[in-house]
């Protein structure tokens, strides 16, 4: 081995994952990463500096001058609670039936139809393409037979399940691909499990960072989507926020930058259940 | 025998009591059984009384797209109908436009949600007249003919002019006209609220423009061009908003003399001007659903917004309501609301039928991104 | 692994049955086998199909309900419908291949770091910027870097204001630069699990044999990525060629985009009665989007082919 690739070894600690159960834990060589750390530095301007600007904007009162007032003001805004329940509720709904989809056709697909996951890859590029102006129009009309649907703030969970399905199928497919299928399910049948079991108890801890990505990719597409919302007449959190913008601006900018911080911090809990990454478990646990 | 006959006439008077009552009730049954939606008007006190009773059995209310801070004052009006009747209003999608307002009638029929009475752009109103269901309120006679359908299935509110509002704590001298707008001194200052393919505001600003540059209901072409020309010498910029101007982006904003109120309440120095040389004015229009889930409070609304009380009311949001000229002959509009209003501009102000506005349009549509944004 | 002989083979050792009940047989054999993915095809078909279809079907009609090809005609000869398009096309194709490269590149750096809290963090920033647009994003680079702006206010001191410069944030240029910001983490988010499938025993086994890390990437590395980073792109494609609220809010309409035609015509206040032709643009999307699918497949095949030579 020569010394570059030796040194390359050492160093590539990012790539150690649970996949190598006997990976030697690697010390971190003082080699100045220059490159990296300048594409994160820019990265972290590009996308910082509008949130403070916004927040600067939101924290001023009508003078301009700094003022927690807009802060204060935004607790007085009614019907923020039902609106976040019913975003709640719309991304479980949502959520569980896009999993109950989305994982068995995934497994299948690699498993029996590989030449499938081509027509899939397509299949849930569409959704993205079609204006979410057009495609609610079109759903609208297409439900309007149908009261008991039409009616239903759940139509939209309907809706947001083919809207999530691009990233989600993407997230499934990455995280099966990582994985030894083949092997996972014949040594779990040849031990005599079903195939319930099979995914219920091999499959699916295995895939445990995928979903977890999928279902924050859901969870932030459903509360922030607003067009659809809007135009089918529910008041979710997005709707409610456009609702509740009073002719202060600052109070607007404000309510907007919180939710972001808000559902920030709320999707860095849920990744956080996701505890596969520890180092040293090993892959089939 | 006395014991007897005090019970008997006691059970006399008792019943027919209870008959009179159940005849009282009948009446009002009767008038229950009343189909609402189908009543073209109400006439007199009676009348009146019997609209107000079923409404206020109704007990709800479903309006759509209307703001509840800075637009003609309906959060007030909301407010005060509900104190009034009691009966709870439904603001669905505050911040909709006039076509979601008809996406609403279409797809949500038989829903609890559905909307009952609508504000719309006029143009909304006359082609989707299958939608509407005719009324005639009791000062019809009050609205201009030319604002109102002859078969009272929409009918015009209130409006105002286009506006040149400015922040007179930055900009020293403020433009009194369009000719103003391209002196170089506000180089980087001057907006539009919206898009003119998209908001009415923004297409009324762009007909004013024209008018102040030669051109005329017939032709919008003069007002693309000039402010193709403000966005080339640079003072123009795009994506105006109530909040741009709060922010310091678009300290001269062109919109709709009422709707700049909104930003007079955060910018006390905000100074609103009818500009000297185009005067441009529109107006609203309602209209009662056909399918209203609640047809007599529809109708008790539209009752209370052409009263005195309502119309006035949109005087005190800045807004000029359509029955302005039949109430200043009456003496009854509130001389202290009008006084607040920016001077109208002398004369007669003309409107454009709804075919040049259509002509009007067409042409903004095909034009404005290719000339304005091209320069 | 017992060896299970398939139905085929089963059949032709006893040799008994025709070629009718065989071939009857194969055919229910591939139903049993394409049967699993059916809800995910019929699900699609009603949820995606049916709302596509209706759609299609309006942009054929008038108002009134009669077949017309006035609606496609207008949108295929009026200038500011191809403008729109052609804009539309060229906004995706910029903030498609940009954002891919430059996330592709952020996504390996956050995948690099040793702190699992840090890349945890920024897993869920990209969640939430990705879906983070409209109104509010559009205001957030006004205050940012607005003609009054906060940077700008910085930049007063000293002195040098890049607006008297080139710099325009309403111009093409500047919609595709404030695009970056969601299409950036949208790219990160969907990269990630890819480059976490890079095993490093690949890493090891290509050292062992002596490569290079020029080497690794051009045999290994780049061959397994490319698939993944074409399809993001794609993804990215469709994201920037159908995103609307925030160009409108920005530009209020001075660049011709298609999703702000059709939001004019479907969603405004002043171009009523129609809406067909809001419709028919809406096809016109679904047609493109179509043509470029079969262009990135084409690709994909050849992309794949050029790496294994």
């Amino acid at each position: 081995m020569s010394q570059e690739g030796l040194r390359d070894l050492l160093v590539d600690d990012a790539l150690t994952s649970r996949d190598a159960p006997d990976s030697v834990p690697i010390r971190r060589r003082p080699r100045p990463r220059f490159g990296r750390a300048a594409i994160l530095i820019i990265a972290a301007a590009y996308f910082i500096l509008p949130v403070y600007a916004a927040l600067d904007f939101s924290l001023q009162n009508l003078q301009g001058h700094f003022s927690l007032q807009p802060l204060t003001q935004i607790a007085s805004q009614p019907g923020f609670g039902a609106a976040v329940g019913l975003s709640f509720k719309l991304s479980v709904v949502t959520l569980v039936i896009e999993l109950l989809l989305m994982v068995p056709t995934v497994i299948y697909v690699h498993l029996r139809l590989p030449r499938f996951r081509r027509v899939m890859e397509i299949i849930t590029i569409l959704p993205i393409v079609i204006p979410p102006i057009v495609l609610i129009l079109g759903v609208l009309q297409a439900a309007k037979p149908f009261q008991w649907l039409s009616a239903s703030p759940y139509l939209l969970a309907l809706v947001y399940v083919i809207l999530a399905m691009p990233f989600v199928y993407r997230s499934l497919d990455s995280g099966l691909g990582a994985l030894d299928l083949k092997t996972l399910v014949e040594a779990s049948r040849s031990l005599g499990a079903g195939w319930i079991a099979t995914m219920w108890r091999v499959l699916i801890p295995n895939l445990r960072t995928a979903l977890i990505s999928a279902s924050v990719l859901t969870l932030a597409l459903v509360f922030g989507e607003y067009t659809m919302a809007s135009l089918d007449l529910w008041t979710t959190v997005p709707v409610w926020i456009v609702n509740s913008s009073t002719n202060n601006p600052h109070i607007q900018v404000a309510v907007s930058m919180i939710f972001l911080i808000a559902m920030w911090l709320v999707l860095t809990i849920i990744v956080s259940l996701d505890r596969s990454h520890r180092r040293g478990k090993g892959q089939l646990s | 025998m006395l014991n007897k006959l005090k019970v008997a006439t006691a059970a006399g008077v008792l019943s027919s009591l209870a008959i009179g009552v159940t005849f009282v009730g009948n009446s009002a049954d009767a008038s229950s059984t009343t189909n609402w939606s189908t009543v073209q008007s109400v006439s007199g006190t009676k009348g009146m009384a019997a609209l107000v009773a079923t409404a206020k059995a109704e007990g709800h209310l479903n309006v759509i797209t209307l703001p509840l801070q800075g637009w003609a004052n309906y959060g007030a009006i909301m407010k005060d109908f509900t104190a009034k009747y009691g009966i709870k209003i439904n603001d669905e999608n505050p911040n909709g436009s006039s076509a979601n307002e008809i996406t609403a009638v279409e797809n949500d029929k038989g829903r609890a949600e559905a909307p009952d009475v609508l504000d719309v752009g006029t143009s909304y109103a006359v082609e989707n007249t299958k939608l509407l269901a005719p009324y005639k309120v009791q000062t019809w006679s009050s609205i201009p003919a030319a604002t109102k359908d002859a078969n009272g299935r929409w009918f015009d509110d209130y409006g105002g002019y286009v506006s040149i509002g400015c922040n007179t704590a930055k900009i020293a001298v403020c433009p009194t006209s369009f000719a103003d707008l391209a002196k170089p001194m506000y180089k980087n200052e001057v907006g539009i609220n919206g898009d003119p393919t998209q908001a009415s505001a923004a297409f009324a600003a762009v007909m004013a423009a024209s008018l102040a540059n030669g051109g005329s209901f017939n032709n919008v072409e003069p007002g693309i061009k000039f402010f193709a020309n403000l966005n080339s010498i640079g003072n123009y910029v795009p994506g105006g908003s109530a909040q741009t101007a709060v922010q310091g982006t678009t300290p001269i904003l062109i919109w709709w003399d009422y709707l700049q109120n909104g930003i007079q309440a955060n910018l006390a120095k905000w100074k609103v001007i009818i500009p000297t040389d185009a005067s441009y004015a529109a107006y609203y229009t309602q209209a009662i659903t056909a399918d209203a889930p609640h047809p007599a409070a529809a109708r008790l609304w539209e009752e209370y917004l052409y009263s005195v009380t309502g119309q006035n009311l949109f005087l005190q949001g800045y807004a000029r309501p359509i029955e302005l000229a039949a109430m200043t002959k009456a003496n009854t509009v509130n001389k202290s609301y009008l006084k607040l209003l920016p001077a109208a501009p002398k004369g007669v102000t003309t409107y454009p039928t709804l075919a040049q506005l259509s002509a009007a349009k067409a042409t903004v549509a095909a034009n404005w991104a290719s000339e304005v944004g091209a320069g | 692994m017992a060896f299970t002989p398939s139905l085929d083979t089963a059949l032709s050792l006893r040799g008994v049955e025709g070629r009718a009940t065989s071939a009857r047989n194969s055919l229910l054999r591939r139903l049993k086998t394409v049967l699993p993915v059916f809800p995910f095809v019929v699900y699609v078909a009603l949820g995606l199909g049916v709302p596509t279809w209706i759609i299609t079907n309006l942009a054929f009609r008038t108002r009134s309900g009669q077949l017309t090809m006035h609606n496609i005609r207008t949108i295929t000869s009026g200038g500011q419908y191809l403008f729109g398009f052609e804009t539309s096309l060229k906004l995706a194709l910029v903030t498609s291949l940009i954002p891919g490269v430059v996330g592709t590149f952020l996504a390996y750096a956050i995948a690099q770091s040793d702190h699992e809290y840090f890349k945890r963090v920024l897993a869920a920033a990209a969640g939430v910027l990705a879906n983070f647009g409209g109104v509010n994003l559009a205001f957030m680079f006004i205050a940012a870097l607005g003609p009054a702006g906060l940077a700008d206010a910085w930049l007063a001191h000293i002195h040098l204001n890049p607006w008297n410069h080139g710099f325009d944030l309403y111009k093409f240029s500047g919609v595709a630069f404030v695009y970056m910001y969601f299409q950036v983490p949208l790219m990160v988010l969907v990269i990630t699990p890819a480059l976490n499938g890079l095993r490093p025993q690949w890493r090891e086994a290509a050292s062992n044999l002596g490569a290079s890390k020029r080497q690794y990437w051009r045999h290994v590395g780049l061959p397994v990525l490319m698939p993944p980073v074409l399809g993001s792109m794609l993804l990215l494609f469709g994201s920037g060629f159908s995103a609307y609220a925030t160009a409108e809010a920005m530009t209020g309409g001075t660049i011709a985009l298609t999703p702000i035609q059709i939001g004019a015509f479907l969603s405004g206040n002043v171009l009523s009665g129609e809406e067909n032709i809001g419709y028919a643009l809406g096809f016109g999307m679904i047609v493109i989007l179509l043509v470029t699918v079969a262009g990135y497949t084409l690709l994909q095949r050849r992309t794949t082919r050029w790496l294994r030579a």
